[in-house]
């Protein structure tokens, strides 16, 4: 199945290098395999959805890209350089940043700790640089949020596009390379969605590679150039968005079957 | 569509608070108040005790203002007040240490036996102390991150053994600071040495337990390794996604409180001026009544290091005031113990604050 990857890259693209390549990924949980032989890659500027239902293991094979979950087995290649990622600061060193579904924020600590969490700017003697942080938190979110203004609370009294806010703040500041997306979403308003969705396609603009792991077929066809579909923890797909319609990809997702394979009776099932 | 929403959102407070009627003003009163004490977690109990100090300074005959009484009550506080800088890390982590008084008794026998029974030079024995109660400490964390058990069942198990490791190794025999002065090791009693400025009479023990709350609070509000420390207790599986070791950090929290402990035994050493397995009995749980008091949560992540030290005065300052004015033991103990269960009582509503 893992072939098929390589056919639906967007023309233009089959000569240039990945930027992210994840190589017959494996992840078990006990005698349940979650991920199951995936291979994925992303392009530079590119969005690539992972879509699937629930279970079907677009989280954990990310966790593994991210360092949250090491894989088991198989190969991550980074800029056409096999990399290994234990942790979450290995990730990091390769340039992924991660904006985790339930935004991985320390409740009780303001913006700029957040975004600056485990990289702490310091002054010359050692101590925090409250000031530095603060002000280069201040930059970076005037940028994804001009009217965000509680930097010194805690950010457990900000509602949740601040802390969405703050979140994505912390993957940008640092020059992610690849960024994964995990439901950037689902806890917004229909404002804030406007703001995200406005945000990747800036990241994009700017070379940013992008995995968007979403429920949301609408998000998806709207912000992806690509689609890998999930199930059971194996791979139905990789398609190229402009290529097939709505109706397709979710007769990949329910029944695992790629486009090619689907009957229209199994279409008319599914729209009935 | 953007600009509608969100300003709606910013605007929310004002508007609530033009709309108000008498009711609702009570309540938006009574939930700013609510989060001015979220903000500054060492607000309520430096308004408890500054309020205790005020009640028993009328209540009674004039003893308890008096500059001597201070002195002694500040004296009283040192062992404790020293032994929660260590309580309130670990809390910080959201662990607990219910080990830290004997670590802090094995300490200064140690100390004064190396120094008394082996012949070792004072500064030696001193630090051979130090490195003991690390020691200890880093046990603790290694049990909490390494072999991932809860902290509560780590520290009773090591306050029994570090207890009878204590009783073995001093075999119960005191060793008295007139015979540690008296071998030429004063050096093991100096924090128990007398600074006066006029009747106000203070230790250069408590000396350094003031020294310890300045460093520490500086550590961890202005380090790296502080910032840790707050973001493990808060949250350890976004601390260990943000790139935090968190095995690490709680590892280190257990080892630093535990040398903490060490100069706390010193400091017991001058304050008791014996070394005997009879003292800072009730460490343990002082040292917890304090953090709590202090408006640390034990929760975990957040807290002040002032508010320990507030907490430890607080508990000095009822007990006295209490007996000063007659009040007998048995009641003093009723009253911690009910002010123990207010705390945490205020500590839950205050976490309830939103905005």
């Amino acid at each position: 199945m893992t072939d098929t990857t390589d056919a639906t890259v967007p023309a233009g693209r089959a000569g240039d290098q990945p930027l992210c390549e994840l190589r017959n990924i494996r992840i078990s949980f006990g005698g349940l395999h979650a991920v199951d032989d995936v291979s994925v890659n992303l392009y530079p500027g590119e969005v690539v959805a992972l879509v699937g239902g629930n279970g079907a293991g677009k989280s954990t094979l990310m966790h593994a890209l991210a360092g949250a979950h090491p894989a088991d087995s198989g190969e991550i290649w980074i800029n056409g350089q096999p990399v290994t990622i234990h942790n979450p600061r290995d990730a990091r060193t390769h340039g992924v940043e991660v904006i985790y579904q339930k935004l991985a924020l320390a409740d009780n600590i303001d913006a700029a700790g957040n975004v600056f969490l485990g990289r702490e700017l310091r002054t010359k003697t050692g101590s925090l640089d409250d000031e530095a942080m603060a002000s280069a938190t201040q930059k970076v979110l005037a940028r994804l949020n001009p009217r965000f203004k509680n930097l010194k609370t805690a950010v457990k009294s900000l509602s949740g596009g601040q802390r969405q806010s703050v979140a994505i703040a912390r993957a940008v500041h640092f020059n992610a390379r690849i960024l994964i997306m995990d439901e950037p979403t689902a806890a917004l308003g229909p404002a804030e969605t406007a703001q995200v969705r406005e945000l990747i396609t800036q990241l994009k603009a700017e070379g940013i590679g992008i995995f968007l792991i979403s429920h949301d077929i609408h998000d998806v066809f709207d912000l992806a150039d690509r689609i890998s579909v999930m199930a059971q923890g194996q791979l139905v797909g990789t398609v190229d968005k402009n290529a097939v319609t709505k109706d397709e990809v979710l007769a990949m997702i329910i029944l695992g079957k790629r486009p090619e394979e689907t009957t229209p009776d199994d279409i008319a099932e599914l729209t009935s | 569509m953007a600009v509608d929403v969100v300003a709606a959102d910013d605007t929310d407070d004002q508007e609530i608070a033009a709309d108000a009627g008498q009711e609702q003003g009570r309540g938006n009163l009574v939930s700013s108040i609510q989060s001015v004490l979220h903000r500054y977690p060492a607000l309520s109990p430096a308004l408890v005790l500054l309020a205790a100090y005020v009640v028993f300074t009328f209540l009674g005959d004039g003893r308890f203002a008096r500059l001597d009484t201070t002195g002694r009550m500040l004296q009283q506080t040192a062992v404790v007040g020293v032994l929660a800088i260590g309580q309130t890390i670990i809390v910080l982590t959201a662990g607990i240490d219910l080990s830290i008084g004997v670590i802090a008794i094995f300490s200064h026998l140690f100390m004064a036996r190396l120094a008394m029974n082996n012949g070792w030079p004072s500064i030696l024995a001193l630090l051979a102390g130090f490195v003991a109660a690390t020691l200890f400490g880093t046990l603790n964390g290694a049990l909490v991150s390494k072999v991932k058990l809860p902290p509560f069942i780590v520290t009773l198990g090591t306050l029994n053994i570090f207890v009878a490791l204590g009783l073995i190794y001093s075999q119960a025999r005191e060793i008295s600071g007139d015979d540690l002065r008296g071998s030429g090791n004063g050096l093991l009693v100096w924090t128990g040495k007398t600074i006066s400025f006029g009747s106000l009479r203070i230790t250069t023990g408590v000396l350094m337990v003031v020294v310890l709350y300045a460093v520490f609070a500086y550590v961890l509000s202005n380090t790296a390794w502080g910032r840790h420390i707050y973001a493990v207790g808060d949250d350890a599986d976004a601390a260990a996604l943000a790139g935090i070791d968190v095995n690490r950090v709680k590892l280190s929290a257990y080892a630093v409180a535990g040398l903490i402990y060490g100069i706390g035994g010193w400091i017991l050493l001058g304050r008791a001026d014996t070394a005997s397995t009879n003292n800072a009995g009730g460490a343990n749980l002082d040292t917890i009544t304090a953090v709590v008091i202090g408006g640390t949560s034990l929760f975990g992540g957040r807290g002040l290091i002032w508010g320990t030290l507030l907490g430890a005065l607080i508990v000095t300052v009822y007990n006295t005031g209490l007996s000063l004015a007659g009040v007998n033991q048995d009641y003093r103990t009723l009253a911690i113990g009910i002010l123990v269960i207010v705390a945490v009582a205020i500590d839950q509503w205050i976490r309830k604050a939103r905005k």
